[in-house]
């Protein structure tokens, strides 16, 4: 508009293109909250399918029985194969985020993080042939392998997880260790490492909810089992809830379905139960760094 | 504490400090032997990560040879699959994986981008609160139950509803075919990578949006943009590559997604233009016969599909690394 054509007594309110501007930014912002309603809807949607049919079958009988009647095995199979990947994850991640964060200068830097991004990136079916062909093929199957093959899953999170927090340590933390003539590794085992524990263990029980609800490695590490019966020789084939899941709803035996309802209902909370506390931890210790 | 004592030592002549000179040495000495050992374990950890990655790769390659010196890369184009026949080839499952995960790419990309900026700029901070970790927690729920659910609850829904909608509405452009009996079919196991993909690129574009300037963006309301002139004009394009590495972090997570893919797109082996029909990916066939492979030929042709699913997540993930790390506000940050 020119200031030729103003005209001071006209009413503020837009018209022409503007009104056609603000039409369409207003559409717009429709639109992202559409898509941001959608996605919580898709997840009610899915949840809701999984509790209404799954906490049906839920009791003590059938978390402690083995199949048919319950899921006791596979609950147990899936915690020692899950405790032991941690086990071997967790040191090694959080050795890698201390090389990266303590020690490692800039091109190793960039070398270990790549490698973490392409471990995290690798599709985990992938995982699963690395371990058949390194500790399945001509041997036998055994929760072991499975555990390892998580472990594999678990590293890149842990270390970078744990990464974030070490790198929240305050400097000025480290300074008064070095002015004190603290030598290097007193310092990262006694005020360090202590100071970012929080967010280690935050980092580990996320990684760990996601260890639990892998299949596709599994599915070539301990995958002949015996639902009906508890087995802890971690060297044999452990009964495991993923697979289980998996295997029902590939048999589509609508019997089956109503065990795998309730194999879904239990992982799923144990899992959204663990993120969701892991991340109020995290906060909670990262309001405590900060202050 | 511990440097003072050592140079005032050799002043003082006496047994008693004598002997903490010698203890501060040989703490010296200890703490020397401390850093090293530090150092060395937790390079030792790093190598075994660098080693790994190579191993997984010399492995698969290794347990592959046998299809790959008796195939070649005619293997990649040959769409023949017989295990009986001991025919293998990977082609119809490179168009499925190609198709699936670009249908999901298309669908899911604008929806995760949207989610990103209504988080970054459109929520007020009580409601990101809550959906921002809803959306994450989506990312969350293993992808066999996501698979599962698919099977039993969006299966039919597709099948009964959306593909008939669909086929009616749009039948004239062939890739909306006729809906088939059961709701297997390259199209839900689009839907479901699409469920998959959000969480990802949502959360990684939201970080990226929330790192553009305050001021640019107020620079343009300023100017008397509207929100969306905002968007377009100065958070869009100042995130693009970003935002393309996220989407390309999104795919790489759809290539090589095999459980759910498995449970839901129905073990087809033809390559056909309409979305509702059965097909397969690289990792859902891998994930669907392995444990029954019939014989060592097939195993390695296996193998062989999990090297191209191999060479094609790491070049997404490389490529999406280089993108990334040419992105302007806060190199890299969000995908750190």
């Amino acid at each position: 508009m020119s200031s030729g054509d103003f005209d001071p007594t006209a009413p503020l309110t837009p018209s022409g293109n503007l009104r056609r501007r603000r039409l369409f930014s207003r559409l717009a912002e429709y639109g992202a909250t559409a898509a941001a309603v959608a996605a919580v809807a898709v997840l009610a949607i899915v949840i809701y399918t999984v509790v209404s049919r799954g906490a049906s079958a839920l009791d003590l009988d059938f978390l402690v029985k083995g199949a048919p009647d319950g899921i006791g095995p596979e609950l147990v199979g899936t915690a020692i194969i899950v405790a032991i990947a941690t086990a071997i994850a967790m040191p090694i991640g959080v050795l890698v985020a201390l090389f990266l964060t303590e020690f490692a200068g800039s091109r190793s830097t960039h070398l270990v993080r790549l490698t973490l991004d392409l471990m995290n990136g690798l599709p985990s079916i992938i995982i699963g042939l690395f371990i058949f062909g390194l500790l399945v093929d001509h041997r036998k199957p055994s929760g072991f392998a499975g555990s390892v093959a998580l472990a594999i899953i678990e590293v890149p999170l842990i270390a970078r997880g744990s990464q974030e927090v070490l790198m929240l340590v305050p400097s000025s933390m480290r300074e008064a260790a070095d002015a004190l003539g603290v030598s290097r590794w007193r310092a990262v085992l006694g005020i360090v490492l202590p100071t970012a524990l929080g967010g280690i263990v935050t980092a580990t029980v996320l990684s760990v909810a996601r260890a639990a609800g892998e299949t596709a490695p599994l599915i070539f590490a301990s995958f002949i089992f015996d639902p009906s019966t508890y087995s802890l020789n971690p060297f044999e084939s452990l009964p495991n809830v993923p697979v289980r899941i998996f295997q029902l709803s590939e048999e589509a035996n609508p019997e089956g379905f109503a065990e795998a309802w309730g194999l879904s209902f239990v992982l799923v909370s144990l899992i959204l139960f663990a993120s969701v506390g892991a991340r109020a931890l995290l906060a909670k210790s990262r309001r405590k760094m900060a202050s | 504490m511990r440097p003072v004592s050592t140079t005032a030592s050799p002043a003082v002549l006496n047994p008693a400090n004598d002997s903490r000179a010698c203890s501060a040495r040989r703490r010296k000495q200890a703490d020397r032997l401390g850093d090293r050992a530090l150092y060395g374990i937790c390079l030792l950890a790093a190598l075994i990560c660098v080693a790994t990655i190579v191993l997984i790769a010399c492995q698969v390659v290794n347990g592959a040879s046998p299809a790959i010196s008796k195939y070649g890369l005619g293997f990649l184009t040959d769409t023949a699959w017989q295990p009986n026949f001991g025919e293998f080839g990977a082609g119809s499952l490179i168009f499925g994986t190609a198709v699936s995960s670009f249908v999901a790419l298309l669908l899911g990309a604008p929806i995760a981008i949207s989610i990103g900026l209504y988080l970054s700029l459109l929520a007020p901070s009580g409601v990101r609160g809550v959906v921002a970790p809803l959306v994450e927690m989506l990312a969350a729920i293993p992808s066999v139950i996501l698979g599962f659910w698919g099977v039993l609850v969006l299966a039919p829904f597709v099948q009964g509803t959306l593909e008939p909608w669909l086929h009616d509405s749009f039948g004239f452009i062939p890739i909306f075919g006729a809906p088939q009996t059961t709701g297997a079919s390259i199209f839900t196991a689009s839907l479901i990578l699409t469920i998959m993909v959000v969480p990802i690129v949502a959360s990684i574009s939201r970080d990226l949006f929330q790192a553009v300037p305050r001021e640019v963006q107020d620079g343009a309301s300023a100017l008397g943009a509207t929100r969306w002139e905002v968007v377009r004009g100065v958070v869009l394009p100042s995130t693009a590559s970003g935002v393309v590495a996220a989407s390309l972090l999104g795919l790489g997570r759809a290539l090589g997604e095999a459980i759910a893919v498995a449970q839901v797109i129905g073990a087809g082996s033809e390559i056909q233009a309409s979305l509702f029909k059965t097909g397969d990916t690289l990792a859902a066939r891998i994930a669907n016969q392995f444990p029954g492979a019939l014989t060592e030929m097939h195993k390695a042709s296996l193998f062989y599909l999990g090297v191209i699913l191999l060479a094609i997540g790491l070049a997404s993930n490389l490529i999406a690394q280089w993108i990334g790390r040419r992105f302007t506000y806060g190199p890299g940050k969000a995908l750190r």
